[in-house]
């Protein structure tokens, strides 16, 4: 993973996901599944995202959702790689369909805020420079690992003229800015995202402000929770993996991450398509039930 | 249905008078014979009441209806119906009975409603000037078949039961009620100008009284339900469904097949008038509704060959299952899903009696979950009561309040669940009613509200209003004595005043922020996604 920056934790984790079902030496089916989900809880273990968890359940699904009637555990198990390598390269090129999606939204002269450092919203924003749109950005610093520089960074390299603010600035910045783009580690079922801490903040303040609030998220995202508020968030998300391992009281720990409800959403960016909030779930029943 | 439909002035003979008067049940031949009459009586009405320049319609239209008595009554009469639309056209379209009219679909009582109300016009209109009467007939000939099918989606079906104050309606429903030999149930009382098109019956006059003993028409367990319907006794609507079924399973295994008959066929001929019945004495729930509609298809789905025994083992199984799956089970799973939602500490909030939001609540205390329940009541049913009492039986600790303080003990409360009467396919939640002034309170202190529904209880209505179709209850459950006074006692005196006893209200899905079924927890606005899926399904 440190290695290739520009891969997202998740593909990384479905394609250690997919090795370990190349090497697994298990004899059945159920002893096969309950390997990968083990695997699974590993990987959450050491990289506690969102992502991670919801890419490795919908790895599972997918791969199980063909016939399995093969006589041969061997054969099955080939079936079920293939299915994994065509679901590895559907998920690399989401991001690609998200920003053939996306990027038609930004017309010339447009200014959009951002927060944090989102690869998809980068990807974006590449495709819409790359046909020739002018525009300018506004990226939040995102403390406490001030992740927004690092957008900042990549996005001078595009010649895009871009301003990093302050957190707290985004009220103050907002009467500015013409539509809000976000990415999303998650997006669950009631179709609300769940982000880098400050982004409840910025869809509140973009509601009060009439502004479009737009998330980019691939598929593999989406994640079988229903947070009702912030603190149905469960600790294993909202903080780091070493955090939760090593600090004893997590009320004195700061949570990285929010939940956005779906009513301060206007629509998200995905390789299905470009859904409104409640069309998520009913994508989610498609996929999972 | 299929001898139901056109229903006009009942000049009964003497043998049906006296079927009638011994309560036996009207045997097949007596039913025809009766058809047969209406029918002539009809016709003669009509010869006398339209012009010279119908004659030749009418005489068709006799031809298409001595056709065999087995092709059923309302398919000629009704395929005027779409023709009668546009004014001037006059009604019937007898040339097109002849060549379609095994796949015209049985039309619903609005669009007889409409072929009446088109006649009356062409009456008039032949009146005005009987050249436009003679062109009519003869254009409408010419095109039968282009009209209907572009004419039948404007015309919109309203139920029954919503259209009380139109008199044609309750005409032809007491007609019906009299060919199944059902009693009708009289309104009662003032009703006030907004819900004057609902029923509104008296707890002191249950129907049973109009009934001749002995009632061969009715199976007794189905009279037992219909009056604990009406007294409230059975109330609540998983409560219902599951005594409308355990009925059902009784009338199953007492039930024979008279000779030369089919059992699918018979036995759902023999279930409509229960359902007559149990409609007038308390309408139908949307639970029930899809109760009834299961054993009807799976009735319909016995194959003919199949011995009497092994179909009523068959039904009364299925029935069991029925009752198992949806509801038993259903609430075994909605209690997984919601106990993941009970923390430690929270304070959650019950509005009267819900059996499923009571069994959740029990579970989640065996679970050793320590939270508050706050039980809001509202007159006059008190239901709160009940769940009060069954939850401090189990030793939850409770406090109860009535609605009125909704808004006073709320910034305490941490969340709120509520139960479901049905789930509407617009994602509105239909309730109890005060149901929505507890979401709506809620929403402004942003404590999140839960409804637990199982899917069973899903309906393919839309409703955006609580004053479309609703039920009233008795107006006298109002009155109340304080202090040795009653002050409403004499309210049907006072000409301004009315009593209204509303029994449910519709909750928006704005209010609403998770579903939990048996399926999953779903936002409000996927519960057409789950009907969708429900039919694939079947």
């Amino acid at each position: 993973m440190r290695k290739n920056p520009d891969m997202a934790s998740a593909v990384a984790a479905i394609r250690t996901l997919l090795e370990f079902l190349k090497r697994d030496k298990g004899e059945t089916i159920l002893g096969l599944r309950e390997n990968l989900t083990w695997a699974t809880d590993c990987l959450t273990g050491v990289d506690s995202s969102v992502a991670v968890s919801s890419g490795g359940e919908l790895f599972l699904r997918f791969i199980s959702l063909t016939s399995l009637e093969h006589q041969d555990l061997s054969r099955c198990k080939k079936v079920m790689e293939e299915r994994g390598e065509l679901f590895l390269e559907k998920i690399s090129m989401s991001r690609t369909k998200v920003a053939k999606l996306c990027h038609t939204f930004i017309k010339d002269g447009t200014k959009i805020l951002t927060h944090s450092y989102s690869r998809v919203v980068l990807r974006v924003l590449e495709k819409a420079a790359a046909e020739k749109k002018r525009f300018s950005v506004y990226v939040t610093e995102s403390q406490p690992d001030s992740a927004g520089r690092q957008m900042a960074e990549a996005l001078r390299k595009l010649n895009v003229p871009v301003t990093v603010v302050l957190d707290a600035a985004v009220g103050y910045v907002l009467e500015k800015v013409d539509l809000v783009i976000i990415g999303a580690e998650g997006v669950v079922e009631s179709g609300g995202i769940i982000n880098k801490i400050g982004t409840y903040q910025m869809a509140v303040c973009s509601k009060a402000h009439n502004k479009p609030f737009y998330v980019v998220a691939e598929s593999f995202k989406f994640v079988r929770l229903y947070p009702l508020n912030q603190q149905d968030v469960p600790d294993k998300f909202k903080y780091k993996a070493d955090t939760l391992k090593t600090v004893q009281n997590l009320s004195e720990e700061h949570p990285m991450i929010d939940y956005t409800p779906p009513s301060l959403i206007t629509l998200l960016f995905t390789d299905l398509g470009v859904l409104t909030p409640s069309a998520v779930s009913d994508e989610l029943i498609k996929l999972y039930l | 249905m299929a001898d139901g439909g056109v229903t006009d002035g009942p000049d009964k003979n003497d043998d049906v008078e006296r079927a009638k008067c011994e309560g036996k049940e009207m045997t097949k031949e007596e039913k025809q014979r009766l058809r047969k009459e209406k029918k002539q009586q009809k016709k003669s009405k009509e010869k006398k009441d339209d012009a010279a320049s119908q004659e030749s319609e009418k005489g068709k239209k006799s031809d298409g209806k001595s056709s065999p008595a087995s092709q059923p009554l309302p398919k000629p009469t009704t395929q005027k119906a779409p023709s009668a639309v546009p004014a001037p056209a006059p009604v019937p379209m007898p040339a097109s009975e002849a060549p379609a009219p095994a796949d015209k679909p049985a039309k619903s009582k609005a669009e007889l409603k409409a072929e009446r109300r088109a006649r009356q016009e062409a009456d008039r209109a032949s009146k005005q000037g009987s050249k436009k009467g003679e062109v009519g007939p003869q254009a409408s000939a010419g095109k039968p078949k282009a009209p209907p099918s572009e004419l039948q989606p404007v015309v919109k079906r309203l139920p029954e039961h919503m259209q009380v104050d139109n008199p044609d309606v309750l005409k032809k429903l007491a007609k019906k009620l009299e060919r199944q030999q059902i009693p009708l149930r009289l309104d009662y009382g003032y009703k006030v100008s907004l819900f004057s098109h609902l029923h509104q019956y008296s707890r002191k006059a249950p129907l049973t009284q109009q009934l001749s003993i002995p009632s061969t028409v009715i199976h007794p367990a189905i009279v037992r339900l219909g009056l604990q319907y009406s007294q409230g006794i059975v109330a609540g609507s998983n409560a219902r469904s599951v005594a409308l079924l355990h009925a059902f399973k009784q009338v199953i295994s007492d039930y024979t097949t008279p000779p030369n008959e089919e059992l699918s066929r018979d036995l759902v001929n023999k279930l409509k008038p229960y359902i007559s019945f149990l409609n007038q004495c308390r309408p139908l729930s949307a639970s029930m509704g899809n109760a009834i509609k299961y054993i009807k298809k799976e009735i319909s789905n016995i194959p003919s060959q199949c011995k009497e025994e092994e179909a009523k083992r068959k039904l009364l199984n299925c029935i069991e299952c029925y009752i198992n799956e949806k509801i038993i089970l259903a609430a075994k799973a909605i209690a997984k899903y919601s106990i993941e939602k009970i923390s430690d500490g929270d304070v959650i909030l019950v509005y009267g009696c819900s059996s499923l939001v009571n069994h959740i609540l029990c579970e989640a205390f065996e679970k050793a979950i320590k939270f508050h329940v706050i039980v809001v009541d509202s007159r006059p049913r008190l239901e709160g009561r009940e769940a009060l009492r069954r939850l401090v039986q189990r030793g939850i600790s409770c406090t109860y309040v009535l609605i009125s303080a909704v808004s006073y003990i709320l910034p305490e409360v941490s969340k709120v669940f509520l139960g479901a009467h049905a789930l509407l396919a617009n994602g509105y939640v239909m309730s109890r009613v005060g149901t929505s002034q507890i979401a709506l309170v809620a929403k402004a202190f942003n404590v999140p509200v839960l409804v637990c529904c199982e899917t069973y209880k899903f309906c393919d209505r839309v409703q955006t209003d609580s004053f479309v179709s609703n039920e009233l209850d008795d107006p006298d459950d109002l009155i109340v004595t304080r202090k040795g006074k009653t002050q409403l006692e004499d309210w049907q005196q006072v000409d301004s005043l009315g009593l209204l006893n509303l029994v449910y209200d519709v909750t928006p899905p704005d209010f609403v922020d998770l579903v939990i079924t048996d399926l999953g927890m779903i936002p409000c606005t996927s519960v057409p996604v789950v009907l969708r899926v429900k039919n694939v399904d079947q």
